[in-house]
């Protein structure tokens, strides 16, 4: 088993210099000091020095996909829960395009209450998170099960050009949509192998050479 | 303190549980220890014992209470009735208020609350055991549950207490130290910059004294900080 691990770096551990160094993602700038904000694993890509955390809640942003959970339904719209201290709220407009009586129809026609569904953020005002309907990629999930992951592990998950990803969907042979905020559905055969692989990408994330690890498990 | 003993606190040197003025008690710490919680930390100086736990950050009700541009810090101290030789009555009680609020004082300077508007961090710490120090054990404890909730901070937190038994100046003060000592003084700082969030005394001392035992308790946190450094590390290692 590879055991080699990534460096850790601890809040207020210093990364670098503002001199020769931009302050990325996870990072803040002090007496010209680049400080990590995080516990988490430092990198260093074109100038940037950013922090990935190991922990966290999930912070919505602009053009993100989420996997959310509808836990209400309003009077112009649906309150969705996207595994983050905030809700969102997808509207109306945004979620359907046909025109829509709203004395006549009942909306739980769209999404009802325990629905999940693959949506965009596509707004965040200070606490006020909207989402979107509007974009090809998004809709209903149907079916299938839901695992939660640390929101900050979902690049590792996707690995590079999706390379992890695909290798669990094509070994499994399932369908997986992964949410930005660190909730990934899952559906198709071999579901509980595919669980098994997601949560042990969660657990080893800081670890080098996962994809081969991932590859041994899926192969057994 | 103010409690009067025949004992000699210190005999040639030497402490009651046999330290030298300027040592530590053994030190141990642990991450992620619930869970339940976002974040949690175990920490042991010698017989105290404190266990921490951070929820969120999470949405905070009542409503009224959050604030629009930033997110609240709730802390809560607590004894366990089992802690300490003859009984505490469970609850809330003046001290542990005191002692809640001051966590919570010497806690947020390090916390990037603007990142999360109208949400609340909760930090909860037990005391399992007490031997003295409890509270600088307590906020140890409480700085690594932080960091493992993945809480943006802009240093770690480091606590130790230092004081005056017997004329000679310690630090790291065990439950009868602190009882019949002349003075004890908790201090929490952060270890890049040196800043202190906490700096509390009780009993009498002179300047002099006061300016000594903040460059002893500075020194030996370093030894604190870097066994931090290593809970955490050690968190991801297994």
């Amino acid at each position: 088993m590879m055991t080699e691990m990534r460096k850790i770096v601890v809040p207020g551990e210093v990364l670098g210099d503002v001199k020769e160094k931009n302050s990325g993602y996870g990072t803040f700038s002090e007496d010209g000091k680049i400080i990590s904000k995080f516990l988490g694993i430092p990198k260093d890509s074109s100038g940037y020095l950013s922090v990935v955390p190991l922990s966290g809640v999930y912070t919505p942003r602009r053009q993100d996909k989420v996997i959310g959970f509808v836990i209400s339904v309003e009077k112009v719209g649906w309150v969705v829960d996207i595994n983050s201290p905030w809700t969102s709220f997808l509207s109306l407009s945004e979620a359907v395009d046909e025109f829509v009586d709203l004395k006549r129809t009942d909306l739980r026609r769209f999404y009802d209450v325990g629905d999940v569904i693959y949506a965009q953020v596509s707004d965040v005002r200070g606490s006020d998170v909207q989402l979107s309907m509007k974009t090809p990629i998004t809709r209903k999930l149907r079916g299938g099960v839901t695992v939660k992951i640390t929101p900050s592990k979902v690049p590792r998950l996707i690995g590079k050009e999706g390379s992890m990803i695909n290798t669990i969907k094509e070994k499994t042979k399932t369908i997986i949509r992964v949410g930005q905020n660190g909730v990934v559905w899952i559906s198709g055969e071999k579901i509980n192998k595919a669980i098994k692989a997601v949560k042990l990408i969660e657990e080893k994330s800081h670890i080098v050479g996962l994809t081969d690890e991932i590859t041994k498990l899926l192969s057994d | 303190m103010g409690m009067k003993t025949d004992e000699k606190l210190i005999v040639k040197g030497k402490r009651v549980d046999g330290r030298k003025p300027d040592e530590i008690r053994e030190i141990e710490m642990e991450v992620g220890v619930i869970p339940n919680a976002n974040g949690s930390a175990k920490v042991r100086f010698g017989n105290t014992i404190a266990i921490a736990g951070v929820y969120g950050p999470r949405e905070l009700f009542p409503k009224h209470r959050q604030e629009a541009d930033r997110a609240i810090v709730q802390c809560r101290y607590n004894m366990a009735p089992f802690s300490v030789d003859e009984r505490k009555r469970p609850g809330p009680s003046r001290r542990s208020m005191e002692i809640s609020k001051v966590t919570r004082l010497a806690l947020e300077p390090v916390l990037f609350l603007e990142d999360y508007p109208e949400m609340v961090v909760d930090v909860y710490i037990e005391i399992l055991q007490a031997d003295g120090s409890t509270r600088v054990t307590g906020i140890n404890a409480a700085s690594l549950a932080l960091a493992d909730a993945g809480v943006p901070m802009k240093d770690l937190v480091v606590a130790l207490s230092g004081g005056k038994v017997d004329d000679t100046l310690v630090i790291d003060l065990s439950g009868k130290e602190d009882n019949y000592g002349e003075a004890d003084i908790p201090i929490v700082f952060l270890p890049r910059k040196k800043e202190i969030t906490l700096l509390q005394m009780d009993g009498q001392l002179t300047p002099e004294e006061i300016k000594n035992i903040l460059k002893n308790v500075l020194k030996a946190g370093e030894t604190v900080y870097k066994k931090q450094k290593e809970a955490l590390e050690k968190k991801y290692s297994k």
